[in-house]
Protein backbone atom coordinates (compact mmCIF):
# COMPACT_ATOMS: atom_id res chain seq x y z
CA UNK A 1 0.00 0.00 0.00
CA UNK A 2 1.14 3.32 -0.75
CA UNK A 3 1.02 4.62 2.60
CA UNK A 4 3.56 1.91 3.99
CA UNK A 5 5.98 2.48 1.09
CA UNK A 6 5.73 6.21 1.37
CA UNK A 7 6.35 5.79 5.15
CA UNK A 8 9.07 3.02 5.16
CA UNK A 9 11.18 4.94 1.75
CA UNK A 10 10.60 8.54 2.57
CA UNK A 11 12.89 10.33 5.02
CA UNK A 12 10.19 11.77 7.55
CA UNK A 13 9.51 15.41 6.80
CA UNK A 14 9.26 17.85 9.64
CA UNK A 15 6.96 20.60 8.34
CA UNK A 16 4.04 21.28 9.57
CA UNK A 17 2.81 17.78 9.86
CA UNK A 18 2.68 16.84 12.97
CA UNK A 19 0.68 19.75 14.39
CA UNK A 20 -1.99 19.10 11.63
CA UNK A 21 -3.89 15.98 12.14
CA UNK A 22 -5.64 16.32 8.70
CA UNK A 23 -2.28 15.74 7.20
CA UNK A 24 -1.97 12.19 8.48
CA UNK A 25 -5.25 10.99 6.98
CA UNK A 26 -4.03 12.88 3.31
CA UNK A 27 -2.73 9.83 1.71
CA UNK A 28 -5.04 6.80 2.59
CA UNK A 29 -8.27 7.35 0.48
CA UNK A 30 -10.82 8.42 0.66
CA UNK A 31 -8.58 11.70 0.57
CA UNK A 32 -10.35 14.51 2.12
CA UNK A 33 -10.07 18.39 0.60
CA UNK A 34 -6.82 20.13 0.94
CA UNK A 35 -7.23 23.32 2.93
CA UNK A 36 -5.95 26.36 0.49
CA UNK A 37 -2.21 26.78 1.59
CA UNK A 38 -1.75 23.60 3.50
CA UNK A 39 1.42 21.90 2.05
CA UNK A 40 0.83 18.67 -0.44
CA UNK A 41 1.49 15.40 1.19
CA UNK A 42 2.81 14.07 -1.65
CA UNK A 43 5.60 16.01 -2.42
CA UNK A 44 8.75 14.83 -2.88
CA UNK A 45 11.67 13.75 -0.19
CA UNK A 46 14.53 15.75 0.31
CA UNK A 47 16.58 16.07 -2.40
CA UNK A 48 19.59 13.62 -2.36
CA UNK A 49 18.74 12.08 0.86
CA UNK A 50 18.65 15.22 2.75
CA UNK A 51 17.51 14.04 6.62
CA UNK A 52 15.36 16.99 7.01
CA UNK A 53 16.44 17.33 10.60
CA UNK A 54 19.34 19.43 10.59
CA UNK A 55 19.31 21.96 13.23
CA UNK A 56 22.57 22.88 13.49
CA UNK A 57 25.89 23.10 11.36
CA UNK A 58 28.54 22.35 13.84
CA UNK A 59 31.01 20.45 12.16
CA UNK A 60 31.11 18.59 8.60
CA UNK A 61 31.70 15.10 9.96
CA UNK A 62 28.07 14.14 10.37
CA UNK A 63 27.37 15.64 6.80
CA UNK A 64 26.87 13.29 3.93
CA UNK A 65 28.36 13.53 0.67
CA UNK A 66 24.50 14.37 -0.44
CA UNK A 67 24.01 17.21 2.18
CA UNK A 68 27.61 18.56 1.02
CA UNK A 69 26.44 18.58 -2.91
CA UNK A 70 23.43 20.20 -1.99
CA UNK A 71 25.02 23.23 0.09
CA UNK A 72 27.84 23.33 -3.08
CA UNK A 73 24.64 23.64 -5.40
CA UNK A 74 22.50 25.98 -3.65
CA UNK A 75 25.36 28.45 -3.89
CA UNK A 76 25.50 29.16 -7.10
CA UNK A 77 22.27 30.05 -7.38
CA UNK A 78 23.28 32.05 -3.95
CA UNK A 79 25.92 33.55 -6.32
CA UNK A 80 23.89 34.44 -8.95
CA UNK A 81 21.73 36.53 -6.49
CA UNK A 82 25.23 38.38 -5.35
CA UNK A 83 25.59 38.94 -9.24
CA UNK A 84 22.48 41.24 -9.92
CA UNK A 85 22.09 44.95 -9.77
CA UNK A 86 19.46 44.49 -6.63
CA UNK A 87 21.32 41.89 -4.76
CA UNK A 88 17.85 40.93 -2.20
CA UNK A 89 15.22 38.86 -1.70
CA UNK A 90 12.29 38.25 0.58
CA UNK A 91 13.21 34.61 1.54
CA UNK A 92 14.43 34.81 4.78
CA UNK A 93 11.85 37.84 5.93
CA UNK A 94 10.95 37.72 9.53
CA UNK A 95 13.59 35.35 10.28
CA UNK A 96 16.73 37.00 13.31
CA UNK A 97 19.84 35.55 12.74
CA UNK A 98 22.66 36.54 15.83
CA UNK A 99 25.99 36.82 15.43
CA UNK A 100 28.10 36.05 18.92
CA UNK A 101 31.34 36.37 18.74
CA UNK A 102 34.13 35.76 21.53
CA UNK A 103 37.18 35.96 18.90
CA UNK A 104 37.85 39.05 16.78
CA UNK A 105 36.88 38.60 12.89
CA UNK A 106 36.25 40.39 10.21
CA UNK A 107 35.91 38.27 7.02
CA UNK A 108 33.47 35.51 9.05
CA UNK A 109 31.10 37.69 10.58
CA UNK A 110 30.52 40.42 7.96
CA UNK A 111 30.15 37.19 5.81
CA UNK A 112 27.50 36.32 7.53
CA UNK A 113 26.11 39.40 8.22
CA UNK A 114 25.74 40.40 4.36
CA UNK A 115 24.30 36.98 4.16
CA UNK A 116 21.27 36.79 5.85
CA UNK A 117 20.81 40.90 5.03
CA UNK A 118 20.74 39.45 1.31
CA UNK A 119 17.83 37.01 2.05
CA UNK A 120 16.20 39.68 3.78
CA UNK A 121 16.65 38.25 7.16
CA UNK A 122 17.56 40.66 10.06
CA UNK A 123 20.93 40.41 11.76
CA UNK A 124 21.80 41.67 15.11
CA UNK A 125 25.90 41.43 15.65
CA UNK A 126 27.27 40.81 19.24
CA UNK A 127 30.72 40.76 20.20
CA UNK A 128 31.87 39.84 23.17
CA UNK A 129 33.83 42.32 24.73
CA UNK A 130 30.82 44.99 23.95
CA UNK A 131 28.45 42.78 25.82
CA UNK A 132 27.49 41.23 29.37
CA UNK A 133 30.12 39.01 28.93
CA UNK A 134 33.07 41.66 30.07
CA UNK A 135 30.80 41.86 33.28
CA UNK A 136 30.59 37.60 33.89
CA UNK A 137 27.75 36.33 32.93
CA UNK A 138 28.25 32.85 32.22
CA UNK A 139 28.23 31.02 28.37
CA UNK A 140 24.79 29.82 29.33
CA UNK A 141 23.14 32.47 30.32
CA UNK A 142 24.11 34.64 27.60
CA UNK A 143 22.82 32.64 24.93
CA UNK A 144 19.43 32.06 26.95
CA UNK A 145 18.75 35.97 27.28
CA UNK A 146 19.57 35.91 23.74
CA UNK A 147 17.42 33.50 22.63
CA UNK A 148 14.65 34.97 24.80
CA UNK A 149 14.76 37.54 22.47
CA UNK A 150 13.54 35.64 19.67
CA UNK A 151 16.19 34.45 17.74
CA UNK A 152 16.21 31.98 14.98
CA UNK A 153 19.72 31.28 13.93
CA UNK A 154 22.82 31.55 16.31
CA UNK A 155 26.31 32.27 14.56
CA UNK A 156 28.79 31.60 17.07
CA UNK A 157 32.37 32.28 17.38
CA UNK A 158 34.19 30.71 20.88
CA UNK A 159 37.84 30.71 21.86
CA UNK A 160 37.13 27.05 23.53
CA UNK A 161 36.23 23.97 21.13
CA UNK A 162 33.26 22.30 21.61
CA UNK A 163 31.45 25.57 22.69
CA UNK A 164 29.30 25.45 19.95
CA UNK A 165 28.34 22.07 20.81
CA UNK A 166 27.49 22.73 24.48
CA UNK A 167 24.80 25.41 23.40
CA UNK A 168 23.18 23.70 20.41
CA UNK A 169 22.27 21.34 23.07
CA UNK A 170 20.51 24.24 25.44
CA UNK A 171 18.89 26.49 22.74
CA UNK A 172 15.85 25.90 20.28
CA UNK A 173 17.51 28.28 17.50
CA UNK A 174 19.55 26.74 15.07
CA UNK A 175 23.32 27.04 15.52
CA UNK A 176 25.80 27.38 13.19
CA UNK A 177 29.91 26.80 14.33
CA UNK A 178 31.80 30.28 12.79
CA UNK A 179 34.89 28.68 14.47
CA UNK A 180 35.28 27.14 17.87
CA UNK A 181 38.72 27.77 19.58
CA UNK A 182 41.24 24.65 17.59
CA UNK A 183 38.32 22.50 16.63
CA UNK A 184 35.79 23.02 13.45
CA UNK A 185 35.03 25.81 11.55
CA UNK A 186 32.37 24.25 8.99
CA UNK A 187 31.57 27.16 6.62
CA UNK A 188 35.29 27.88 5.97
CA UNK A 189 36.00 24.11 4.66
CA UNK A 190 32.49 24.54 2.31
CA UNK A 191 33.77 27.45 0.73
CA UNK A 192 36.61 25.96 -0.15
CA UNK A 193 35.46 23.14 -1.40
CA UNK A 194 33.30 25.14 -3.52
CA UNK A 195 35.73 27.43 -4.65
CA UNK A 196 38.00 24.39 -5.76
CA UNK A 197 35.09 23.46 -7.57
CA UNK A 198 34.51 26.41 -9.47
CA UNK A 199 38.20 25.94 -10.86
CA UNK A 200 38.54 22.25 -11.36
CA UNK A 201 35.10 20.60 -11.60
CA UNK A 202 34.70 17.84 -9.38
CA UNK A 203 37.24 17.41 -6.46
CA UNK A 204 36.94 13.38 -6.03
CA UNK A 205 41.13 12.11 -7.10
CA UNK A 206 42.08 15.84 -6.82
CA UNK A 207 45.41 16.13 -4.76
CA UNK A 208 44.89 18.87 -2.10
CA UNK A 209 48.10 19.92 0.00
CA UNK A 210 47.56 21.93 3.44
CA UNK A 211 50.57 23.32 4.75
CA UNK A 212 51.03 24.97 7.93
CA UNK A 213 49.99 24.59 11.46
CA UNK A 214 47.52 21.63 11.56
CA UNK A 215 47.63 21.02 15.00
CA UNK A 216 45.69 24.77 15.94
CA UNK A 217 44.21 24.66 12.35
CA UNK A 218 40.50 24.27 12.97
CA UNK A 219 39.97 25.52 9.40
CA UNK A 220 42.35 21.91 8.45
CA UNK A 221 40.36 19.92 10.42
CA UNK A 222 36.97 21.09 8.93
CA UNK A 223 38.72 21.37 5.37
CA UNK A 224 39.98 17.80 5.76
CA UNK A 225 36.19 15.87 7.20
CA UNK A 226 35.05 18.07 3.55
CA UNK A 227 37.81 16.82 0.96
CA UNK A 228 37.87 13.03 2.45
CA UNK A 229 33.64 13.19 2.23
CA UNK A 230 34.14 14.60 -1.67
CA UNK A 231 37.30 11.77 -2.40
CA UNK A 232 40.10 14.16 -2.84
CA UNK A 233 43.58 13.11 -1.99
CA UNK A 234 44.70 15.05 0.71
CA UNK A 235 48.35 15.77 1.55
CA UNK A 236 49.14 17.84 4.68
CA UNK A 237 53.07 19.30 5.75
CA UNK A 238 53.77 20.97 8.83
CA UNK A 239 56.42 21.45 11.38
CA UNK A 240 56.39 18.16 13.65
CA UNK A 241 55.32 20.46 16.58
CA UNK A 242 52.67 21.56 15.07
CA UNK A 243 51.19 18.34 13.67
CA UNK A 244 47.91 16.63 15.41
CA UNK A 245 48.68 14.31 17.80
CA UNK A 246 48.06 11.57 15.88
CA UNK A 247 49.66 12.50 12.86
CA UNK A 248 53.02 12.77 14.41
CA UNK A 249 55.93 10.53 14.07
CA UNK A 250 55.86 7.75 16.05
CA UNK A 251 52.03 8.02 16.84
CA UNK A 252 49.06 5.83 16.50
CA UNK A 253 45.80 7.08 14.37
CA UNK A 254 42.78 6.90 15.67
CA UNK A 255 40.15 5.70 13.33
CA UNK A 256 37.60 8.34 14.00
CA UNK A 257 39.99 11.11 13.97
CA UNK A 258 39.34 13.92 11.13
CA UNK A 259 43.23 13.15 9.82
CA UNK A 260 42.47 9.37 9.17
CA UNK A 261 43.66 8.77 5.89
CA UNK A 262 45.66 11.69 5.25
CA UNK A 263 49.32 11.58 3.85
CA UNK A 264 52.06 13.24 6.08
CA UNK A 265 55.07 14.40 4.33
CA UNK A 266 57.84 16.18 6.06
CA UNK A 267 59.78 18.18 3.25
CA UNK A 268 57.35 20.97 1.78
CA UNK A 269 58.85 20.45 -1.79
CA UNK A 270 57.68 16.63 -2.07
CA UNK A 271 54.26 17.30 -0.77
CA UNK A 272 53.39 20.27 -3.06
CA UNK A 273 54.32 17.94 -5.84
CA UNK A 274 51.81 17.48 -8.23
CA UNK A 275 49.40 19.24 -6.33
CA UNK A 276 46.08 21.06 -7.86
CA UNK A 277 45.25 22.73 -4.76
CA UNK A 278 47.77 24.48 -2.31
CA UNK A 279 46.41 25.47 0.81
CA UNK A 280 48.88 27.74 3.39
CA UNK A 281 47.14 27.97 6.75
CA UNK A 282 47.67 31.22 8.89
CA UNK A 283 50.26 31.27 11.64
CA UNK A 284 48.12 32.05 14.61
CA UNK A 285 50.48 34.01 16.67
CA UNK A 286 47.63 33.86 19.27
CA UNK A 287 48.11 30.57 19.83
CA UNK A 288 52.02 30.08 19.77
CA UNK A 289 52.87 30.85 23.23
CA UNK A 290 53.51 26.98 24.13
CA UNK A 291 56.83 27.14 22.25
CA UNK A 292 55.68 24.58 19.62
CA UNK A 293 56.88 27.28 16.93
CA UNK A 294 60.78 28.28 17.66
CA UNK A 295 60.97 31.21 15.49
CA UNK A 296 58.99 32.48 12.47
CA UNK A 297 61.46 33.31 9.95
CA UNK A 298 62.83 29.89 10.61
CA UNK A 299 58.90 28.96 9.39
CA UNK A 300 58.95 31.11 6.42
CA UNK A 301 62.31 29.55 5.59
CA UNK A 302 61.02 25.91 6.08
CA UNK A 303 57.07 25.84 5.24
CA UNK A 304 56.32 29.60 3.44
CA UNK A 305 54.63 29.27 -0.14
CA UNK A 306 56.79 31.35 -2.15
CA UNK A 307 56.59 31.59 -6.42
CA UNK A 308 59.81 28.48 -6.23
CA UNK A 309 57.75 26.46 -4.13
CA UNK A 310 54.14 27.02 -6.02
CA UNK A 311 56.20 25.98 -9.27
CA UNK A 312 56.45 22.33 -8.41
CA UNK A 313 53.09 22.05 -7.61
CA UNK A 314 50.99 21.36 -11.07
CA UNK A 315 50.72 23.96 -13.85
CA UNK A 316 47.74 26.46 -12.84
CA UNK A 317 46.96 24.96 -9.41
CA UNK A 318 45.15 26.84 -7.10
CA UNK A 319 46.86 28.74 -4.15
CA UNK A 320 44.03 29.43 -1.26
CA UNK A 321 44.24 30.88 2.34
CA UNK A 322 41.77 31.01 4.95
CA UNK A 323 42.76 34.85 5.88
CA UNK A 324 43.96 36.76 7.27
CA UNK A 325 47.56 36.80 6.00
CA UNK A 326 50.45 37.23 7.54
CA UNK A 327 52.18 38.29 4.32
CA UNK A 328 56.04 37.08 4.04
CA UNK A 329 55.52 34.06 6.58
CA UNK A 330 53.10 31.21 5.62
CA UNK A 331 52.88 33.00 1.97
CA UNK A 332 55.04 35.53 -0.01
CA UNK A 333 52.95 38.78 -1.32
CA UNK A 334 53.64 37.98 -5.00
CA UNK A 335 52.11 34.48 -4.97
CA UNK A 336 49.64 35.90 -2.28
CA UNK A 337 48.67 38.27 -5.12
CA UNK A 338 49.50 36.63 -8.05
CA UNK A 339 47.60 34.68 -10.83
CA UNK A 340 47.05 31.28 -9.26
CA UNK A 341 45.68 32.72 -6.03
CA UNK A 342 42.04 32.60 -5.48
CA UNK A 343 42.05 34.32 -2.26
CA UNK A 344 39.57 37.18 -2.31
CA UNK A 345 37.31 34.96 -4.79
CA UNK A 346 37.29 32.60 -1.23
CA UNK A 347 35.77 35.70 0.43
CA UNK A 348 33.20 36.52 -1.66
CA UNK A 349 32.04 32.24 -2.44
CA UNK A 350 31.94 32.74 2.02
CA UNK A 351 28.74 35.00 1.32
CA UNK A 352 27.23 32.83 -1.21
CA UNK A 353 27.87 29.69 0.96
CA UNK A 354 26.59 31.31 4.00
CA UNK A 355 23.46 32.45 2.19
CA UNK A 356 22.78 28.37 1.46
CA UNK A 357 23.27 27.46 4.99
CA UNK A 358 21.03 30.15 6.86
CA UNK A 359 18.30 29.22 3.71
CA UNK A 360 19.07 25.52 4.49
CA UNK A 361 18.52 25.93 8.47
CA UNK A 362 15.43 28.39 8.72
CA UNK A 363 13.38 26.42 5.79
CA UNK A 364 13.62 23.93 8.48
CA UNK A 365 13.21 25.83 11.23
CA UNK A 366 9.94 27.17 9.93
CA UNK A 367 8.27 24.00 9.69
CA UNK A 368 10.00 21.92 12.13
CA UNK A 369 8.29 23.35 15.22
CA UNK B 1 16.17 9.51 -14.19
CA UNK B 2 14.55 7.67 -17.78
CA UNK B 3 14.38 4.45 -16.15
CA UNK B 4 10.68 5.12 -14.15
CA UNK B 5 9.50 6.41 -17.29
CA UNK B 6 10.16 3.39 -19.32
CA UNK B 7 6.23 1.86 -19.13
CA UNK B 8 4.29 5.20 -20.02
CA UNK B 9 1.13 2.59 -19.61
CA UNK B 10 1.16 1.22 -17.18
CA UNK B 11 2.29 4.71 -15.19
CA UNK B 12 -1.18 6.68 -15.03
CA UNK B 13 -3.41 8.14 -18.39
CA UNK B 14 -1.63 8.95 -21.25
CA UNK B 15 -3.39 13.05 -21.45
CA UNK B 16 -0.73 14.26 -24.08
CA UNK B 17 1.06 12.56 -26.59
CA UNK B 18 4.63 13.44 -28.04
CA UNK B 19 2.86 14.72 -31.12
CA UNK B 20 -0.19 16.90 -29.25
CA UNK B 21 2.76 17.97 -26.68
CA UNK B 22 4.32 19.23 -29.99
CA UNK B 23 1.59 21.17 -31.58
CA UNK B 24 0.18 22.43 -28.39
CA UNK B 25 3.29 24.02 -28.04
CA UNK B 26 3.24 25.10 -31.70
CA UNK B 27 -0.06 26.83 -30.84
CA UNK B 28 1.20 28.70 -28.04
CA UNK B 29 4.05 29.97 -30.14
CA UNK B 30 1.67 31.57 -32.77
CA UNK B 31 -0.92 33.01 -29.97
CA UNK B 32 2.12 34.51 -28.10
CA UNK B 33 3.41 36.52 -31.67
CA UNK B 34 -0.29 36.95 -32.37
CA UNK B 35 -0.91 38.82 -29.24
CA UNK B 36 2.26 40.87 -28.89
CA UNK B 37 3.47 43.47 -31.44
CA UNK B 38 7.16 43.79 -29.67
CA UNK B 39 9.00 41.22 -29.08
CA UNK B 40 8.93 39.06 -26.33
CA UNK B 41 11.28 37.53 -23.84
CA UNK B 42 10.61 34.17 -23.20
CA UNK B 43 11.56 32.99 -19.43
CA UNK B 44 11.00 29.55 -18.35
CA UNK B 45 10.89 28.53 -14.51
CA UNK B 46 12.94 25.55 -13.57
CA UNK B 47 12.78 23.15 -13.83
CA UNK B 48 10.80 21.82 -16.45
CA UNK B 49 9.69 25.16 -17.36
CA UNK B 50 12.79 26.21 -18.56
CA UNK B 51 13.23 23.16 -21.72
CA UNK B 52 9.24 24.19 -22.66
CA UNK B 53 10.98 28.29 -22.85
CA UNK B 54 13.97 26.56 -24.91
CA UNK B 55 11.29 25.25 -27.11
CA UNK B 56 9.14 27.84 -27.70
CA UNK B 57 11.82 30.81 -28.16
CA UNK B 58 12.92 28.11 -31.17
CA UNK B 59 10.29 27.96 -32.35
CA UNK B 60 9.38 31.76 -32.49
CA UNK B 61 13.08 32.50 -33.59
CA UNK B 62 11.87 29.92 -36.37
CA UNK B 63 8.36 31.23 -37.14
CA UNK B 64 9.60 34.78 -37.76
CA UNK B 65 13.13 34.17 -38.13
CA UNK B 66 14.35 36.33 -36.02
CA UNK B 67 16.29 36.07 -32.41
CA UNK B 68 14.40 35.41 -29.35
CA UNK B 69 15.41 36.58 -26.21
CA UNK B 70 15.33 32.97 -23.70
CA UNK B 71 16.15 33.19 -20.52
CA UNK B 72 15.67 30.85 -16.68
CA UNK B 73 14.25 31.97 -13.68
CA UNK B 74 14.60 30.05 -10.21
CA UNK B 75 11.59 31.64 -8.38
CA UNK B 76 12.46 28.86 -4.69
CA UNK B 77 14.02 32.28 -3.04
CA UNK B 78 10.58 34.17 -3.41
CA UNK B 79 8.50 31.33 -2.36
CA UNK B 80 6.37 31.69 0.67
CA UNK B 81 6.59 28.20 1.54
CA UNK B 82 10.84 27.83 1.98
CA UNK B 83 10.01 24.52 3.56
CA UNK B 84 8.89 22.85 0.59
CA UNK B 85 11.39 25.05 -1.45
CA UNK B 86 14.73 23.71 0.19
CA UNK B 87 13.74 20.09 -1.25
CA UNK B 88 16.01 20.99 -4.08
CA UNK B 89 19.03 23.42 -4.37
CA UNK B 90 18.77 26.91 -5.53
CA UNK B 91 19.97 27.29 -9.46
CA UNK B 92 21.35 30.34 -10.82
CA UNK B 93 18.50 32.59 -13.05
CA UNK B 94 19.99 33.75 -16.26
CA UNK B 95 18.31 36.48 -17.38
CA UNK B 96 20.92 38.60 -19.63
CA UNK B 97 18.80 40.67 -21.63
CA UNK B 98 17.18 43.90 -20.41
CA UNK B 99 13.81 43.07 -19.27
CA UNK B 100 12.50 46.77 -18.78
CA UNK B 101 9.30 48.18 -21.06
CA UNK B 102 8.84 44.91 -23.27
CA UNK B 103 6.81 42.00 -22.63
CA UNK B 104 8.02 39.17 -20.94
CA UNK B 105 6.11 36.18 -21.33
CA UNK B 106 6.73 33.23 -17.94
CA UNK B 107 7.07 29.83 -19.15
CA UNK B 108 6.24 26.65 -17.00
CA UNK B 109 4.91 22.89 -17.32
CA UNK B 110 1.63 22.85 -14.65
CA UNK B 111 -0.61 25.45 -13.51
CA UNK B 112 -1.56 24.18 -9.87
CA UNK B 113 -2.01 26.31 -6.63
CA UNK B 114 -0.41 29.64 -8.55
CA UNK B 115 2.42 29.81 -5.97
CA UNK B 116 5.73 29.41 -7.95
CA UNK B 117 3.48 32.09 -10.59
CA UNK B 118 3.02 34.35 -7.49
CA UNK B 119 6.74 34.06 -6.33
CA UNK B 120 8.30 34.38 -10.11
CA UNK B 121 6.35 37.54 -10.53
CA UNK B 122 8.06 38.75 -7.61
CA UNK B 123 11.53 37.09 -8.86
CA UNK B 124 11.38 38.92 -12.39
CA UNK B 125 10.95 42.15 -10.54
CA UNK B 126 14.75 42.16 -9.06
CA UNK B 127 15.77 41.69 -12.59
CA UNK B 128 13.39 44.79 -14.17
CA UNK B 129 10.34 46.24 -15.04
CA UNK B 130 8.61 44.41 -18.02
CA UNK B 131 5.63 46.29 -20.04
CA UNK B 132 3.63 43.31 -19.56
CA UNK B 133 3.76 40.15 -18.28
CA UNK B 134 2.28 36.85 -19.47
CA UNK B 135 1.98 33.07 -18.36
CA UNK B 136 2.39 30.42 -20.76
CA UNK B 137 1.85 26.43 -18.83
CA UNK B 138 1.57 23.35 -20.79
CA UNK B 139 -1.40 21.99 -18.35
CA UNK B 140 -3.36 24.13 -16.40
CA UNK B 141 -5.04 21.18 -13.89
CA UNK B 142 -7.15 23.82 -11.72
CA UNK B 143 -7.11 23.86 -7.73
CA UNK B 144 -5.28 27.71 -7.66
CA UNK B 145 -5.25 29.11 -4.42
CA UNK B 146 -4.16 32.51 -5.74
CA UNK B 147 -5.66 34.78 -8.30
CA UNK B 148 -3.50 34.26 -11.13
CA UNK B 149 -4.34 32.55 -14.32
CA UNK B 150 -2.61 31.35 -17.79
CA UNK B 151 -2.73 33.85 -20.74
CA UNK B 152 -1.58 30.53 -22.62
CA UNK B 153 -2.67 27.11 -21.97
CA UNK B 154 -1.57 23.59 -23.92
CA UNK B 155 -4.29 21.74 -22.16
CA UNK B 156 -7.01 22.52 -19.40
CA UNK B 157 -7.13 19.44 -17.24
CA UNK B 158 -9.62 19.29 -14.58
CA UNK B 159 -7.68 17.08 -11.88
CA UNK B 160 -9.20 16.06 -8.35
CA UNK B 161 -6.76 16.61 -5.47
CA UNK B 162 -4.30 13.78 -5.00
CA UNK B 163 -3.81 13.10 -8.73
CA UNK B 164 -0.68 14.04 -9.93
CA UNK B 165 0.08 15.71 -13.67
CA UNK B 166 3.37 14.58 -14.34
CA UNK B 167 5.13 16.49 -17.53
CA UNK B 168 7.73 14.53 -19.49
CA UNK B 169 10.28 15.72 -21.70
CA UNK B 170 13.11 14.28 -24.09
CA UNK B 171 15.50 16.97 -22.41
CA UNK B 172 14.82 15.51 -18.53
CA UNK B 173 12.80 12.30 -19.19
CA UNK B 174 14.23 11.07 -22.58
CA UNK B 175 10.33 11.35 -23.97
CA UNK B 176 7.34 13.67 -24.50
CA UNK B 177 4.29 13.47 -22.81
CA UNK B 178 2.13 13.91 -20.44
CA UNK B 179 0.55 11.35 -17.82
CA UNK B 180 -1.97 11.92 -15.06
CA UNK B 181 -1.77 9.85 -11.82
CA UNK B 182 -4.20 8.68 -9.41
CA UNK B 183 -3.46 8.98 -6.04
CA UNK B 184 -1.92 5.72 -5.28
CA UNK B 185 0.45 6.27 -7.91
CA UNK B 186 0.90 9.72 -7.57
CA UNK B 187 2.17 8.71 -3.80
CA UNK B 188 4.56 6.30 -4.63
CA UNK B 189 5.58 8.90 -7.70
CA UNK B 190 6.17 11.24 -4.88
CA UNK B 191 9.11 8.91 -3.83
CA UNK B 192 11.05 10.47 -6.61
CA UNK B 193 12.17 13.92 -6.93
CA UNK B 194 11.34 16.26 -9.77
CA UNK B 195 8.79 17.06 -11.78
CA UNK B 196 7.29 20.02 -11.59
CA UNK B 197 3.73 20.82 -9.81
CA UNK B 198 3.29 24.34 -9.49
Amino acid sequence: MARTRAATTTPERPQGQSDNPENETVQAPPAPRRKPGQARPNQPPMFGGLSGSRRNVLDLDDFSKEEIEHILLSADGMNEVLSRDVRKTPTLRGKTILTLFFENSTRTRVSFEQAGKVLGADVINVSASASSVSKGESLLNTVRTLEAMKIDVLVMRHPHSGAPYFVASKIDAAVVNAGDGTHAHPTQSLLDLYTMRRHLGDIAGKKVTIIGDLHFSRVARSDVWGLRKMGAEVTVCGPPTLLPYGLRPGTEQDESAAFTGVKVVDRVEEALEGADVVMALRIQRERQDSGNLPDLREYSKLYGINSERLALASPGALLMHPGPMNEGIEISSDVAHGAQAVIEEQVSNGVAIRMAVLYMLCARSRGGE
Amino acid sequence: MSQRHDGLENQGRLIMSAEQLRRALVRISHEILERNERPVAIVGLHSRGVELARRIADLITSIEGVETDFGTLDPRLYRDDPDSASIKPVVPSEITFPVDGRPVVLVDDVLYTGRTIRAALDAIRDFGRPSSIQLAVLVDRGHRELPIRADYVGKNVPTAWGEEVRVMLEEVDGTDGVTLLRQSEATAYSLNPGGGQS
